[in-house]
């Protein structure tokens, strides 16, 4: 491709700011995390003695290998279900294409950009007549039947762009129903299932209203849910409030950096299907 | 698929086609029978937990009811409440206002920045900024809020940066502010979603045939006209789903107004989902929170329907 000289210094000077404008805020939150608990830093500023001792106390306040267990025991409950039943949908509306197979699909299509405020009283209200109000139940149910649009439509996206002829000739061997999808076409899923895997754990992750709506215990909410109850608590001692944000943030960050490409790829995928 | 099979065995005469016909119809049948009932988990899930709320929320949208004792049957009493309460439309309007920060910012600034970079995109600059540039997408939105709130706050980073470079005069408390939080919020909005956007519409450019620019070049197209004629028509999908997915994320926000401002000063960042959350759980009237909800799902479907039709149209 033609690119003049000057065209690509300016495209490197913009990279830079644009970075510079994602990472300040971060450095600006980490100094701040490092002053004085208690005190009231101005702007992004060294402190003179740095009290790393404020991630410890943030760690030991917020609870947070409480937190990290719950927000694990979500995700448990959560991404493997969605994973399993929507890869079942998913089969069944791409490959088998059962009768009537259009219509459900369109059903499923239809909850795609739901604004979760939109059903949140009355899951409220379901919650409470199950009984699983504030329990991470009522966080894990009502997920798994939230991430069924885009999931399922996910998955049938996948089966559809794979080729009826393997199947076919599966079958002239003799494979069952079951030894098609298990030997044949689960295996050959495996991109398209782990993009879903990743969307599906950040997104329960970092989950916000229906912790704090459906759930009162912070101890029992998703990592982002607990942010808000700790803001609330801490929310006056200010590096402190910056060390247990910086905390909550941790997890994901560092699984975005070991598997950054997987991340960004299932992302750029994700929207363009959803 | 079955038909094949059938035609491997010798035909033996017309009573036994209509026979075999016969069986290869309940063949098809069970076979859709099993094929359906592999939907069913996920169509119940999908059904208990997002299906039934939503027929519930539009349920009591007509009636008044704060949840616990009984409910009365009003009609459209709330949907007429939303029209005549400015608080009440006002944060369907703040929303739209909204949109303009969480959307135009980052497809415009995406564009130009993807365009900028476009010669030189498998650098290693490019590369690590790919990463850098993605990081706002994968945070909670919740740190997202807590971050800039005190970015912002009056002896924050952001009035340092403003001070230095000589504009100490409008420094502020930018989300204490009764005209600024509104697009002070946009503006974190925006900062949250221009990464994705940007890649989304790299990824797009990179799927241009070069061909396309070389002969611009050589007929002596200016960089403007290249970019008009040929990069911009190319990216109608993305630009699509750029705008479906930042129009959704300010129609629906809610974790970030919580964390920064409660909605405040006054009402002045009070949106939607925000103010759902207020009625149906602090003042107790659920069937004007429900009309509300109903609301913003059509005013999401009346944006998102026609954006898709037009950007999607060329597929199928």
């Amino acid at each position: 491709m033609i690119a003049s000289r000057r065209e690509v210094w300016m495209g490197r000077i913009l990279l830079i700011l644009l970075m510079a404008g994602t990472i300040v805020p971060f450095l600006t939150l980490f100094a701040t995390a490092l002053h004085k608990p208690g005190t009231y830093p101005e702007g992004l500023s060294w402190p003179e003695t740095p009290y790393w001792s404020n991630f410890i106390d943030a760690f030991k306040v917020a609870h947070m290998d409480q937190l990290l267990l719950s927000s694990v025991l979500i995700e448990i409950g959560v991404v493997p279900i969605a994973l399993l039943i929507s890869t079942l949908a998913g089969f069944a509306l791409g490959h088998l294409r059962p009768i009537g197979s259009r219509i459900i699909f369109l059903v499923f299509v239809l909850g795609i950009t739901l604004p979760y405020e939109a059903i949140i009283i009355p899951l409220y209200q379901q919650m409470k007549d199950f009984g699983l109000l504030n329990t991470r139940w009522a966080i894990i149910l009502p997920l798994i039947g939230l991430f069924m649009p885009f999931s399922v439509m996910w998955m049938r996206a996948h089966f559809v762009s794979m080729s009826q002829d393997l199947s076919e000739a599966a079958r002239i061997d003799g494979a069952n129903l079951w030894q098609l999808f298990w030997k044949i076409h689960l295996p050959l899923s495996m991109p398209a299932l782990s993009s879903l895997a990743i969307l599906q754990f950040l997104w329960t992750w970092n989950q916000f209203l229906l912790a704090i709506v459906l759930v009162s215990d912070p101890l029992q909410r998703t990592m982002a849910g607990s942010l808000g109850a700790f803001q609330g608590q801490w929310g006056t001692d200010i590096p402190l409030l910056c060390a247990g944000s910086l905390l909550i943030l941790t997890p994901t960050l560092l699984l975005f950096l070991i598997f950054q490409r997987k991340f960004v790829a299932a992302l750029l995928q994700g929207s363009v299907k959803g | 698929m079955t038909d094949s099979a059938t035609t491997i065995q010798p035909a033996s005469g017309p009573a036994s086609l209509a026979e075999r016909r016969h069986a290869n119809r309940a063949r098809r049948l069970s076979k859709s029978l099993i094929a359906l009932a592999l939907v069913v988990p996920a169509a119940v899930m999908y059904a208990v937990f997002v299906l039934r709320p939503l027929g519930l929320t539009i349920q009591y949208s007509f009636y008044d009811w704060n949840g616990i004792g009984a409910s009365t049957w009003v009609g459209l009493k709330n949907y007429a409440a939303l029209f005549d309460n400015p608080v009440l439309w006002g944060s369907l309007l703040h929303s739209f206002i909204l949109i303009v920060f969480f959307c135009l910012i980052p497809v415009i600034l995406g564009l130009f920045t993807a365009n900028t970079i476009r010669g030189f995109s498998t650098s290693r600059l490019a590369l690590v900024s790919r990463t850098v540039l993605f990081i706002p997408q994968i945070i909670p939105l919740v740190a997202a809020g807590i971050m800039w709130s005190w970015l912002l706050t009056s002896k924050g980073f952001v009035n340092q940066v403003l001070t230095a470079v000589g504009l100490g005069g409008i420094t502020r408390a930018w989300l204490g502010d009764f005209d600024l939080a509104l697009p002070t919020m946009g503006l974190i909005g925006a900062w949250v979603l221009f990464g994705l956007c940007m890649l989304l519409l790299l990824a797009g450019m990179s799927k241009i045939d070069p061909a396309l620019y070389e002969a611009a070049r050589i007929d002596g197209a200016t960089a403007w006209k290249e970019f008009w004629s040929i990069t911009l028509p190319s990216l109608k999908q993305e630009i699509g789903v750029c705008v479906t997915v930042t129009v959704v994320a300010a129609l629906a926000s809610f974790d970030i107004v919580y964390i920064s401002t409660r909605g405040g000063p006054g009402n002045s960042t009070m949106v939607p989902g925000m103010q759902i959350y207020y009625l149906a759980f602090f003042e107790r009237e659920l069937g004007l929170a429900s009309a509300l909800a109903v609301a913003l799902v059509i005013v999401v479907l009346a944006i998102i329907l026609p954006v898709q039709r037009a950007t999607k149209e060329d597929k199928d």
